[in-house]
């Protein structure tokens, strides 16, 4: 599961899951902390190519990521979601605080 | 009534009139997915749109999250001394064309139930919950009811309506 995370330049590239719920998000989590924390990473994208479900533990990520990053003026991205997801994340009004991108 | 038996020769909801089960499994986070795949396993037969099962399964998917991590808490778990036993229970009823979901815990309860349900409360920040899974509940269903006594556990009770949407636009 590692190899879902890759560093590019000052981004984490974070490939998310084909369901995102609690049972993932601990894990996801805690290993985006650490790259941010090691790497130092400035940004941090979530790629939902492959995500088909996501409820509320898949805020909580984004959330708490986003609170890490902006703290330093990082941003935090969200590519390739679905409409599913993407109404998700609307619902929550994250677009207001993150950038949604086809 | 009688559009539904016009488009029920091929497409939607036939012969289901009444149908019920029940499910126990441990409060553990592997049966989230389980849990959801299941209800929508179970409403498949009324011939559900890709919207409602992934509505369902949401709302599902919240449901037991919360009763498995609020609800069975470390602080409970361990206070309670009976590791292990925490289960969750959880009953789907379809009548007509009606989907009643319940989840129930065992756990500790909630205190305020008005405060829980507020959109981005929640007693877990540190855990990185969003506060938002009653909210969701709330979107997702039709209909939400949250009984719950401190010590006793809690129990969520949600309705949904199936074919409200898409399906009759086909009608004229």
């Amino acid at each position: 599961m590692e190899e879902d995370f890759k560093v590019i330049d000052n981004y984490l590239m974070v490939r998310m899951p084909e369901e995102v719920d609690h049972h993932k998000s601990v894990y996801i989590s805690r290993t985006a902390d650490e790259f941010i924390m090691k790497e130092g990473v400035g940004n941090i994208v979530f790629d939902f190519e492959d995500t088909r479900f996501m409820d509320s533990s898949g805020i909580g990520i984004i959330i708490g990521r986003y609170k890490k990053i902006s703290y330093f003026g990082g941003k935090v991205f969200a590519i390739n979601a679905d409409t599913r997801v993407k109404r998700t994340l609307m619902i929550c009004g994250l677009h207001k605080v993150i950038e949604i991108m086809e | 009534m009688e559009t539904g038996q016009k488009m029920g020769d091929g497409v939607r909801r036939k012969g289901i009139q009444r149908n019920e089960m029940y499910m126990t499994f441990d409060a553990v986070s592997e049966n989230e997915a389980f849990a959801r795949i299941a209800v929508a396993a179970f409403v498949s037969p009324l011939n559900p749109t890709m919207e409602e099962i992934s509505d369902i399964k949401t709302a599902v998917s919240e449901a037991v999250t919360n009763a498995i991590i609020h609800g069975y808490d470390e602080e409970f778990t361990q206070g309670s001394g009976a590791e292990g036993a925490a289960q969750v229970y959880m009953r789907c009823l379809i009548e007509e064309d009606v989907l009643h979901v319940e989840v129930k815990d065992t756990g500790k309860g909630i205190e305020d139930i008005e405060k829980a349900m507020e959109p981005l409360f929640t007693t877990k920040p540190e855990m990185d919950r969003s506060g938002m899974g009653f909210a969701f509940m709330e979107a997702f269903m039709d209909d939400l009811e949250v009984i719950s006594k401190p010590g006793v556990g809690t129990m969520v009770l949600m309705k949904k309506k199936l074919g409200t949407s898409s399906w009759l636009v086909q009608e004229e």
